[in-house]
Protein backbone atom coordinates (compact mmCIF):
# COMPACT_ATOMS: atom_id res chain seq x y z
CA UNK A 1 0.00 0.00 0.00
CA UNK A 2 1.60 3.53 -1.16
CA UNK A 3 1.27 6.04 1.71
CA UNK A 4 0.61 9.28 0.34
CA UNK A 5 2.64 11.52 2.56
CA UNK A 6 5.53 8.90 2.10
CA UNK A 7 5.80 9.17 -1.44
CA UNK A 8 5.89 12.98 -0.79
CA UNK A 9 8.49 13.12 1.20
CA UNK A 10 10.24 10.34 -1.37
CA UNK A 11 9.70 12.21 -4.21
CA UNK A 12 11.27 15.71 -2.42
CA UNK A 13 14.02 13.68 -1.43
CA UNK A 14 14.86 12.62 -4.40
CA UNK A 15 18.61 14.56 -6.08
CA UNK A 16 17.62 17.59 -7.84
CA UNK A 17 19.00 16.54 -11.13
CA UNK A 18 17.43 13.28 -10.39
CA UNK A 19 14.92 13.08 -14.05
CA UNK A 20 11.71 11.99 -12.16
CA UNK A 21 12.03 14.71 -9.72
CA UNK A 22 12.88 17.47 -13.24
CA UNK A 23 9.63 16.06 -14.76
CA UNK A 24 7.71 16.42 -11.38
CA UNK A 25 8.43 19.77 -10.05
CA UNK A 26 7.76 21.39 -13.42
CA UNK A 27 4.68 19.85 -13.53
CA UNK A 28 3.24 20.30 -10.23
CA UNK A 29 4.57 24.39 -10.45
CA UNK A 30 2.78 24.13 -13.92
CA UNK A 31 -0.46 22.97 -12.77
CA UNK A 32 -0.37 24.84 -9.41
CA UNK A 33 0.19 28.09 -12.02
CA UNK A 34 -2.16 27.34 -14.30
CA UNK A 35 -4.80 26.58 -11.15
CA UNK A 36 -3.94 30.22 -9.82
CA UNK A 37 -4.10 32.27 -13.11
CA UNK A 38 -7.46 30.40 -14.86
CA UNK A 39 -9.65 30.82 -11.28
CA UNK A 40 -8.53 34.36 -10.56
CA UNK A 41 -9.48 35.22 -14.60
CA UNK A 42 -12.74 33.20 -14.39
CA UNK A 43 -13.82 34.35 -11.01
CA UNK A 44 -12.96 38.43 -12.23
CA UNK A 45 -14.41 37.98 -16.05
CA UNK A 46 -17.98 39.66 -14.92
CA UNK A 47 -16.45 42.76 -13.19
CA UNK A 48 -14.16 43.21 -16.47
CA UNK A 49 -17.01 42.61 -18.66
CA UNK A 50 -19.42 45.13 -16.89
CA UNK A 51 -16.47 48.05 -17.23
CA UNK A 52 -16.10 47.43 -21.21
CA UNK A 53 -19.89 47.16 -21.74
CA UNK A 54 -20.02 50.40 -19.63
CA UNK A 55 -16.97 51.91 -20.95
CA UNK A 56 -18.46 51.14 -24.75
CA UNK A 57 -22.41 52.37 -23.32
CA UNK A 58 -20.63 55.33 -21.87
CA UNK A 59 -18.97 56.56 -25.12
CA UNK A 60 -22.26 55.94 -27.07
CA UNK A 61 -23.71 58.78 -24.36
CA UNK A 62 -21.42 61.29 -24.68
CA UNK A 63 -21.40 60.89 -28.73
CA UNK A 64 -25.24 61.19 -28.59
CA UNK A 65 -24.93 64.26 -26.43
CA UNK A 66 -23.00 66.41 -28.73
CA UNK A 67 -25.77 65.86 -31.40
CA UNK A 68 -27.85 68.78 -31.10
CA UNK A 69 -31.77 68.06 -30.20
CA UNK A 70 -30.94 64.59 -30.66
CA UNK A 71 -31.68 63.70 -26.38
CA UNK A 72 -35.45 65.18 -27.12
CA UNK A 73 -36.07 63.34 -30.17
CA UNK A 74 -35.11 60.20 -28.24
CA UNK A 75 -37.06 61.12 -25.21
CA UNK A 76 -40.15 62.14 -27.37
CA UNK A 77 -39.41 58.19 -29.15
CA UNK A 78 -39.67 56.97 -25.68
CA UNK A 79 -36.02 55.54 -25.81
CA UNK A 80 -33.01 56.26 -23.40
CA UNK A 81 -30.52 54.12 -25.81
CA UNK A 82 -30.07 53.29 -30.12
CA UNK A 83 -31.52 49.99 -30.86
CA UNK A 84 -28.76 47.20 -32.01
CA UNK A 85 -28.91 45.14 -34.98
CA UNK A 86 -26.70 42.64 -36.76
CA UNK A 87 -26.13 43.80 -40.51
CA UNK A 88 -24.19 41.01 -43.17
CA UNK A 89 -22.04 42.65 -44.23
CA UNK A 90 -22.51 40.70 -47.97
CA UNK A 91 -25.42 40.84 -48.62
CA UNK A 92 -26.81 44.09 -46.88
CA UNK A 93 -29.36 42.80 -45.24
CA UNK A 94 -30.11 42.98 -41.55
CA UNK A 95 -29.74 39.64 -39.32
CA UNK A 96 -32.22 38.17 -36.96
CA UNK A 97 -30.60 34.75 -35.88
CA UNK A 98 -27.85 36.60 -33.95
CA UNK A 99 -28.37 37.96 -30.53
CA UNK A 100 -27.00 41.34 -30.77
CA UNK A 101 -26.45 41.99 -26.95
CA UNK A 102 -24.23 38.95 -26.78
CA UNK A 103 -22.22 39.25 -30.52
CA UNK A 104 -18.81 40.29 -30.10
CA UNK A 105 -17.48 41.91 -33.17
CA UNK A 106 -13.98 42.03 -32.24
CA UNK A 107 -13.72 38.04 -31.91
CA UNK A 108 -15.45 37.60 -34.96
CA UNK A 109 -12.72 39.40 -36.79
CA UNK A 110 -10.18 37.39 -35.92
CA UNK A 111 -11.97 34.33 -35.87
CA UNK A 112 -11.52 32.13 -40.05
CA UNK A 113 -14.96 30.97 -39.92
CA UNK A 114 -16.28 33.91 -39.22
CA UNK A 115 -14.38 36.64 -40.64
CA UNK A 116 -13.35 37.17 -44.60
CA UNK A 117 -10.33 38.27 -45.84
CA UNK A 118 -10.13 41.76 -47.26
CA UNK A 119 -8.55 42.01 -50.71
CA UNK A 120 -5.75 43.86 -50.90
CA UNK A 121 -6.99 45.92 -53.62
CA UNK A 122 -9.71 47.15 -51.40
CA UNK A 123 -7.87 47.27 -47.77
CA UNK A 124 -7.08 51.00 -47.88
CA UNK A 125 -8.00 50.67 -44.08
CA UNK A 126 -5.04 47.80 -43.38
CA UNK A 127 -7.15 45.29 -41.61
CA UNK A 128 -6.29 42.50 -43.32
CA UNK A 129 -10.05 40.99 -42.31
CA UNK A 130 -13.44 41.67 -41.69
CA UNK A 131 -16.38 40.40 -39.43
CA UNK A 132 -18.83 39.10 -42.00
CA UNK A 133 -21.57 40.57 -39.82
CA UNK A 134 -21.20 43.89 -38.00
CA UNK A 135 -23.60 45.80 -35.52
CA UNK A 136 -25.29 48.99 -36.32
CA UNK A 137 -26.97 51.21 -33.76
CA UNK A 138 -29.88 52.88 -35.03
CA UNK A 139 -32.79 55.59 -33.69
CA UNK A 140 -36.18 55.38 -35.79
CA UNK A 141 -39.49 57.12 -35.08
CA UNK A 142 -42.44 55.33 -36.74
CA UNK A 143 -40.14 53.31 -39.31
CA UNK A 144 -38.35 56.43 -40.32
CA UNK A 145 -34.47 56.18 -39.88
CA UNK A 146 -33.18 59.50 -37.75
CA UNK A 147 -29.80 58.46 -36.89
CA UNK A 148 -27.63 55.44 -37.37
CA UNK A 149 -23.93 55.09 -35.45
CA UNK A 150 -21.56 52.48 -37.67
CA UNK A 151 -18.59 50.85 -35.88
CA UNK A 152 -15.14 51.51 -38.07
CA UNK A 153 -11.80 50.70 -37.61
CA UNK A 154 -8.44 50.95 -39.45
CA UNK A 155 -4.66 51.53 -39.36
CA UNK A 156 -3.30 54.31 -37.71
CA UNK A 157 0.18 55.21 -37.59
CA UNK A 158 0.94 52.08 -34.62
CA UNK A 159 -2.03 50.94 -33.69
CA UNK A 160 -5.76 49.78 -34.56
CA UNK A 161 -7.89 52.98 -34.22
CA UNK A 162 -11.65 51.93 -33.46
CA UNK A 163 -14.29 54.53 -33.83
CA UNK A 164 -17.90 55.16 -33.77
CA UNK A 165 -19.36 57.17 -37.00
CA UNK A 166 -23.21 58.50 -37.02
CA UNK A 167 -24.79 59.51 -39.99
CA UNK A 168 -27.95 61.52 -40.56
CA UNK A 169 -30.55 60.27 -42.20
CA UNK A 170 -29.82 60.73 -45.86
CA UNK A 171 -26.53 58.80 -44.81
CA UNK A 172 -23.71 60.90 -46.55
CA UNK A 173 -23.94 63.61 -43.90
CA UNK A 174 -21.72 63.11 -41.34
CA UNK A 175 -23.58 63.44 -37.67
CA UNK A 176 -20.34 62.45 -35.32
CA UNK A 177 -17.31 61.14 -35.35
CA UNK A 178 -15.98 59.58 -32.00
CA UNK A 179 -12.79 57.59 -31.50
CA UNK A 180 -13.47 54.83 -29.15
CA UNK A 181 -9.43 52.91 -29.04
CA UNK A 182 -6.08 54.14 -30.19
CA UNK A 183 -2.65 54.09 -29.17
CA UNK A 184 -0.94 56.88 -31.12
CA UNK A 185 2.10 58.80 -30.35
CA UNK A 186 0.85 60.54 -27.10
CA UNK A 187 0.47 64.44 -28.33
CA UNK A 188 0.46 63.92 -31.93
CA UNK A 189 -1.57 61.28 -33.51
CA UNK A 190 -3.13 60.58 -30.17
CA UNK A 191 -4.88 64.20 -30.52
CA UNK A 192 -7.42 62.69 -33.03
CA UNK A 193 -9.36 61.84 -29.34
CA UNK A 194 -9.47 65.37 -28.74
CA UNK A 195 -13.21 66.95 -28.88
CA UNK A 196 -12.08 70.14 -31.06
CA UNK A 197 -10.82 67.79 -33.88
CA UNK A 198 -13.49 65.31 -33.95
CA UNK A 199 -15.86 68.06 -34.01
CA UNK A 200 -14.84 69.04 -37.33
CA UNK A 201 -16.07 65.90 -39.00
CA UNK A 202 -19.70 67.56 -38.20
CA UNK A 203 -21.76 67.98 -41.64
CA UNK A 204 -18.80 66.86 -43.68
CA UNK A 205 -20.25 64.75 -46.44
CA UNK A 206 -18.88 61.64 -47.10
CA UNK A 207 -19.50 60.67 -50.67
CA UNK A 208 -20.29 63.39 -53.62
CA UNK A 209 -23.31 63.62 -56.05
CA UNK A 210 -22.78 61.02 -57.75
CA UNK A 211 -21.97 58.44 -54.65
CA UNK A 212 -18.96 58.59 -54.74
CA UNK A 213 -16.81 58.81 -51.45
CA UNK A 214 -14.40 61.67 -51.24
CA UNK A 215 -14.16 62.36 -48.16
CA UNK A 216 -10.40 63.52 -47.29
CA UNK A 217 -8.01 65.14 -44.62
CA UNK A 218 -6.20 67.71 -45.95
CA UNK A 219 -2.84 69.47 -44.90
CA UNK A 220 -3.36 73.42 -44.54
CA UNK A 221 -6.68 74.75 -44.86
CA UNK A 222 -9.67 72.52 -45.82
CA UNK A 223 -12.09 74.05 -47.69
CA UNK A 224 -15.73 72.30 -48.58
CA UNK A 225 -17.84 69.72 -47.34
CA UNK A 226 -15.75 67.13 -48.56
CA UNK A 227 -12.19 67.54 -46.69
CA UNK A 228 -11.06 67.72 -42.95
CA UNK A 229 -8.12 69.73 -41.13
CA UNK A 230 -5.44 67.17 -40.46
CA UNK A 231 -3.41 67.13 -37.57
CA UNK A 232 0.01 68.74 -37.74
CA UNK A 233 2.46 65.89 -36.83
CA UNK A 234 0.30 63.24 -37.38
CA UNK A 235 -0.55 62.91 -41.09
CA UNK A 236 -0.36 59.10 -41.07
CA UNK A 237 -2.72 58.94 -38.50
CA UNK A 238 -5.25 61.88 -39.87
CA UNK A 239 -4.93 59.68 -43.36
CA UNK A 240 -5.87 56.35 -41.41
CA UNK A 241 -9.35 57.84 -40.61
CA UNK A 242 -10.23 59.30 -43.74
CA UNK A 243 -8.70 55.45 -44.95
CA UNK A 244 -10.88 53.77 -42.44
CA UNK A 245 -14.28 55.81 -44.01
CA UNK A 246 -13.24 55.38 -47.25
CA UNK A 247 -13.00 51.48 -46.55
CA UNK A 248 -16.15 51.07 -44.55
CA UNK A 249 -18.57 53.06 -46.06
CA UNK A 250 -17.56 51.64 -49.23
CA UNK A 251 -19.12 48.42 -51.58
CA UNK A 252 -17.01 45.74 -49.07
CA UNK A 253 -17.75 47.52 -45.56
CA UNK A 254 -21.63 48.63 -45.15
CA UNK A 255 -21.94 50.45 -48.93
CA UNK A 256 -24.36 47.03 -49.76
CA UNK A 257 -25.93 47.87 -46.44
CA UNK A 258 -26.50 52.02 -46.80
CA UNK A 259 -27.84 51.12 -49.89
CA UNK A 260 -30.50 48.47 -49.59
CA UNK A 261 -31.05 51.18 -46.24
CA UNK A 262 -31.97 53.40 -49.09
CA UNK A 263 -33.85 51.31 -51.60
CA UNK A 264 -35.62 49.33 -49.14
CA UNK A 265 -35.91 51.30 -45.94
CA UNK A 266 -35.62 49.81 -41.90
CA UNK A 267 -37.25 46.69 -43.27
CA UNK A 268 -35.26 44.52 -45.41
CA UNK A 269 -33.90 40.83 -44.67
CA UNK A 270 -36.44 41.17 -41.57
CA UNK B 1 16.32 42.62 12.09
CA UNK B 2 19.12 45.39 11.35
CA UNK B 3 20.63 43.60 8.73
CA UNK B 4 17.73 42.55 7.47
CA UNK B 5 16.61 45.80 6.71
CA UNK B 6 20.04 46.43 4.84
CA UNK B 7 17.65 44.63 2.35
CA UNK B 8 15.25 46.92 2.03
CA UNK B 9 17.39 50.42 1.90
CA UNK B 10 20.50 49.42 -0.22
CA UNK B 11 18.70 48.95 -3.22
CA UNK B 12 16.74 52.70 -2.89
CA UNK B 13 19.94 54.92 -3.93
CA UNK B 14 23.38 52.95 -3.03
CA UNK B 15 22.20 50.20 -5.36
CA UNK B 16 19.29 51.17 -6.95
CA UNK B 17 18.30 48.87 -10.09
CA UNK B 18 17.71 51.66 -12.76
CA UNK B 19 20.09 53.96 -12.13
CA UNK B 20 23.21 51.71 -11.45
CA UNK B 21 22.17 48.38 -12.25
CA UNK B 22 20.17 49.87 -15.64
CA UNK B 23 17.36 47.20 -15.39
CA UNK B 24 13.93 47.71 -16.32
CA UNK B 25 14.51 50.77 -18.32
CA UNK B 26 11.97 49.79 -21.38
CA UNK B 27 8.88 49.68 -18.64
CA UNK B 28 10.59 53.22 -17.32
CA UNK B 29 10.18 54.70 -20.26
CA UNK B 30 6.85 53.21 -21.31
CA UNK B 31 4.77 54.47 -18.98
CA UNK B 32 6.47 57.31 -16.85
CA UNK B 33 4.77 60.40 -19.16
CA UNK B 34 2.15 60.75 -16.26
CA UNK B 35 2.61 60.13 -12.10
CA UNK B 36 -0.29 58.77 -11.87
CA UNK B 37 0.52 55.53 -14.40
CA UNK B 38 3.65 55.42 -12.99
CA UNK B 39 2.49 55.19 -9.61
CA UNK B 40 0.35 52.06 -10.44
CA UNK B 41 3.11 50.50 -12.59
CA UNK B 42 5.70 51.14 -9.36
CA UNK B 43 2.71 48.76 -7.09
CA UNK B 44 2.00 46.62 -9.69
CA UNK B 45 6.04 45.65 -10.19
CA UNK B 46 6.55 45.71 -6.31
CA UNK B 47 3.75 43.38 -5.43
CA UNK B 48 4.77 40.96 -8.23
CA UNK B 49 8.85 41.46 -7.17
CA UNK B 50 7.70 40.02 -3.66
CA UNK B 51 5.42 37.69 -4.47
CA UNK B 52 7.84 35.98 -7.15
CA UNK B 53 10.92 36.57 -4.37
CA UNK B 54 9.10 34.55 -1.83
CA UNK B 55 7.28 31.65 -3.55
CA UNK B 56 10.77 31.01 -5.64
CA UNK B 57 12.65 31.41 -2.12
CA UNK B 58 9.98 29.01 -0.60
CA UNK B 59 11.02 25.95 -3.25
CA UNK B 60 14.35 27.08 -3.64
CA UNK B 61 15.90 23.59 -2.50
CA UNK B 62 13.38 21.55 -5.08
CA UNK B 63 13.93 23.37 -8.04
CA UNK B 64 16.23 21.85 -10.47
CA UNK B 65 19.33 23.28 -11.45
CA UNK B 66 18.60 22.45 -15.25
CA UNK B 67 15.05 23.99 -15.43
CA UNK B 68 15.35 26.82 -12.77
CA UNK B 69 15.39 29.88 -15.09
CA UNK B 70 11.76 27.98 -16.79
CA UNK B 71 10.52 27.70 -13.28
CA UNK B 72 11.02 31.42 -12.35
CA UNK B 73 9.70 32.60 -15.51
CA UNK B 74 6.37 30.60 -15.03
CA UNK B 75 5.87 31.93 -11.30
CA UNK B 76 6.45 35.50 -12.66
CA UNK B 77 4.05 35.18 -15.50
CA UNK B 78 1.27 33.75 -13.59
CA UNK B 79 1.81 36.36 -10.79
CA UNK B 80 2.11 39.23 -13.64
CA UNK B 81 -0.81 37.79 -15.42
CA UNK B 82 -3.03 37.75 -12.02
CA UNK B 83 -2.09 41.54 -11.09
CA UNK B 84 -2.88 42.44 -14.63
CA UNK B 85 -6.18 40.50 -14.44
CA UNK B 86 -7.05 42.57 -11.26
CA UNK B 87 -6.40 45.70 -12.66
CA UNK B 88 -8.58 45.44 -15.24
CA UNK B 89 -10.75 44.55 -12.63
CA UNK B 90 -10.58 47.19 -9.96
CA UNK B 91 -8.14 50.01 -11.94
CA UNK B 92 -9.51 49.73 -15.39
CA UNK B 93 -8.90 53.41 -16.91
CA UNK B 94 -4.98 53.00 -15.98
CA UNK B 95 -5.08 49.45 -16.63
CA UNK B 96 -5.88 51.02 -20.45
CA UNK B 97 -3.31 53.76 -20.05
CA UNK B 98 -0.61 51.16 -18.81
CA UNK B 99 -1.76 48.46 -21.87
CA UNK B 100 0.64 46.07 -22.16
CA UNK B 101 3.24 47.18 -20.27
CA UNK B 102 1.87 45.80 -17.22
CA UNK B 103 1.91 42.11 -19.35
CA UNK B 104 5.34 43.36 -20.05
CA UNK B 105 6.52 42.67 -16.23
CA UNK B 106 7.40 39.38 -17.02
CA UNK B 107 10.06 40.08 -19.30
CA UNK B 108 11.46 43.32 -16.75
CA UNK B 109 15.20 42.23 -16.27
CA UNK B 110 15.05 43.03 -12.59
CA UNK B 111 12.19 40.72 -11.66
CA UNK B 112 14.15 37.80 -13.23
CA UNK B 113 17.61 39.26 -12.17
CA UNK B 114 16.42 39.28 -8.12
CA UNK B 115 14.66 35.77 -8.58
CA UNK B 116 18.46 34.14 -10.37
CA UNK B 117 20.60 36.70 -7.72
CA UNK B 118 18.70 36.97 -4.81
CA UNK B 119 15.70 34.79 -3.91
CA UNK B 120 17.42 31.22 -5.41
CA UNK B 121 20.12 31.70 -2.69
CA UNK B 122 17.72 32.94 0.49
CA UNK B 123 15.70 32.22 3.35
CA UNK B 124 12.04 33.51 2.79
CA UNK B 125 11.89 36.54 4.88
CA UNK B 126 15.42 38.27 3.54
CA UNK B 127 13.77 37.41 -0.24
CA UNK B 128 10.59 39.37 0.34
CA UNK B 129 12.98 42.34 1.96
CA UNK B 130 15.19 42.39 -1.24
CA UNK B 131 12.07 42.21 -3.32
CA UNK B 132 10.54 44.97 -1.84
CA UNK B 133 13.61 47.04 -1.28
CA UNK B 134 14.13 47.02 -5.36
CA UNK B 135 10.64 47.51 -5.73
CA UNK B 136 10.67 50.49 -4.62
CA UNK B 137 14.04 51.61 -5.57
CA UNK B 138 12.41 51.18 -8.91
CA UNK B 139 9.20 53.40 -7.92
CA UNK B 140 11.73 56.10 -6.28
CA UNK B 141 12.66 56.69 -9.95
CA UNK B 142 9.74 56.09 -11.76
CA UNK B 143 7.67 58.89 -9.76
CA UNK B 144 10.16 61.06 -10.42
CA UNK B 145 10.61 60.58 -14.09
CA UNK B 146 7.16 60.84 -14.17
CA UNK B 147 6.77 64.02 -11.91
CA UNK B 148 8.95 65.53 -14.04
CA UNK B 149 7.28 64.17 -17.27
CA UNK B 150 4.00 64.85 -16.31
CA UNK B 151 4.73 68.68 -14.80
CA UNK B 152 6.96 70.03 -17.46
CA UNK B 153 5.07 68.09 -20.43
CA UNK B 154 1.14 68.66 -19.24
CA UNK B 155 1.70 71.35 -16.97
CA UNK B 156 -0.08 68.72 -14.19
CA UNK B 157 0.45 66.13 -11.70
CA UNK B 158 -1.59 63.11 -10.77
CA UNK B 159 -3.99 65.36 -13.18
CA UNK B 160 -4.34 68.44 -10.74
CA UNK B 161 -3.38 71.29 -13.28
CA UNK B 162 -0.53 73.10 -11.38
CA UNK B 163 1.08 75.16 -14.51
CA UNK B 164 -2.25 76.73 -16.08
CA UNK B 165 -1.01 75.95 -20.02
CA UNK B 166 -1.03 79.08 -22.66
CA UNK B 167 -3.82 77.48 -24.06
CA UNK B 168 -6.08 78.00 -21.22
CA UNK B 169 -5.06 81.03 -21.02
CA UNK B 170 -1.54 80.96 -18.60
CA UNK B 171 1.85 81.68 -19.33
CA UNK B 172 3.08 77.56 -19.39
CA UNK B 173 4.29 75.99 -23.01
CA UNK B 174 3.88 72.41 -22.24
CA UNK B 175 7.05 70.94 -23.71
CA UNK B 176 5.91 68.29 -26.11
CA UNK B 177 9.20 66.07 -26.49
CA UNK B 178 8.55 65.60 -22.26
CA UNK B 179 5.90 63.81 -23.72
CA UNK B 180 7.86 60.98 -25.90
CA UNK B 181 9.74 58.11 -24.43
CA UNK B 182 13.13 60.33 -25.75
CA UNK B 183 12.63 62.61 -22.75
CA UNK B 184 12.64 59.56 -19.93
CA UNK B 185 16.23 58.68 -21.28
CA UNK B 186 17.48 62.34 -20.75
CA UNK B 187 15.84 62.70 -17.39
CA UNK B 188 17.09 58.99 -15.98
CA UNK B 189 21.13 60.15 -17.96
CA UNK B 190 20.72 63.02 -15.84
CA UNK B 191 19.34 61.57 -12.74
CA UNK B 192 22.16 58.75 -12.88
CA UNK B 193 24.86 61.86 -13.44
CA UNK B 194 23.36 63.86 -10.28
CA UNK B 195 23.77 60.70 -8.59
CA UNK B 196 27.14 59.49 -8.93
CA UNK B 197 28.22 63.05 -8.31
CA UNK B 198 26.69 63.21 -4.81
CA UNK B 199 28.01 58.99 -4.20
CA UNK B 200 31.12 58.93 -6.21
CA UNK B 201 31.77 55.10 -5.40
CA UNK B 202 29.19 54.43 -7.60
CA UNK B 203 31.23 55.81 -10.80
CA UNK B 204 32.52 52.26 -12.85
CA UNK B 205 36.51 52.63 -14.13
CA UNK B 206 36.68 52.36 -17.75
CA UNK B 207 37.22 48.78 -19.05
CA UNK B 208 39.04 49.76 -21.71
CA UNK B 209 41.13 53.07 -22.27
CA UNK B 210 41.70 54.77 -25.94
CA UNK B 211 45.16 54.41 -27.20
CA UNK B 212 46.63 57.32 -27.95
CA UNK B 213 47.05 57.70 -31.45
CA UNK B 214 50.84 57.49 -32.70
CA UNK B 215 51.51 59.97 -34.64
CA UNK B 216 53.57 58.75 -37.85
CA UNK B 217 56.43 60.63 -39.01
Amino acid sequence: MLNPVTAWRHFLARPNDDRVKVFGVAVLVAFACAVIVSTTAVMLKPIQDAHVEAERAARMARMLDTLPGMREVMEEAGVDSLETRIVDLSTGAFVTDIDAASYDAEAAANDPEQSTVIPANEDVAGLRRRANYAPVYLLERDGELLLIVLPVSGAGYQSTIQAMLALEPDLTTIAALTITEQGETPGLGARIEEQVWQELWLGKQIADETGQIVISVVRGTASGPHQVDGISGATVTSNGIANMLRYWLGDHGYGTFLDRLTSEGLGNGL
Amino acid sequence: MVSNLRHVTAPLIGNNPITLQILGICSALAVTTSLSTALVMSLALTAVLCLASASISLIRHHIPNVIRLIVQIIIIASLVIVIDELLQAYAYEISRQLSIFVGLIVTNCLVMGRAEAFAMRNPVWPSVLDGLGNGLGYSLVLIIVGSIRELLGAGSLLGYTILTPASEGGWFVPLGLMQLAPSAFFIIGLLIWVIRTRWTEQVETAKFTLKTQEVRQ
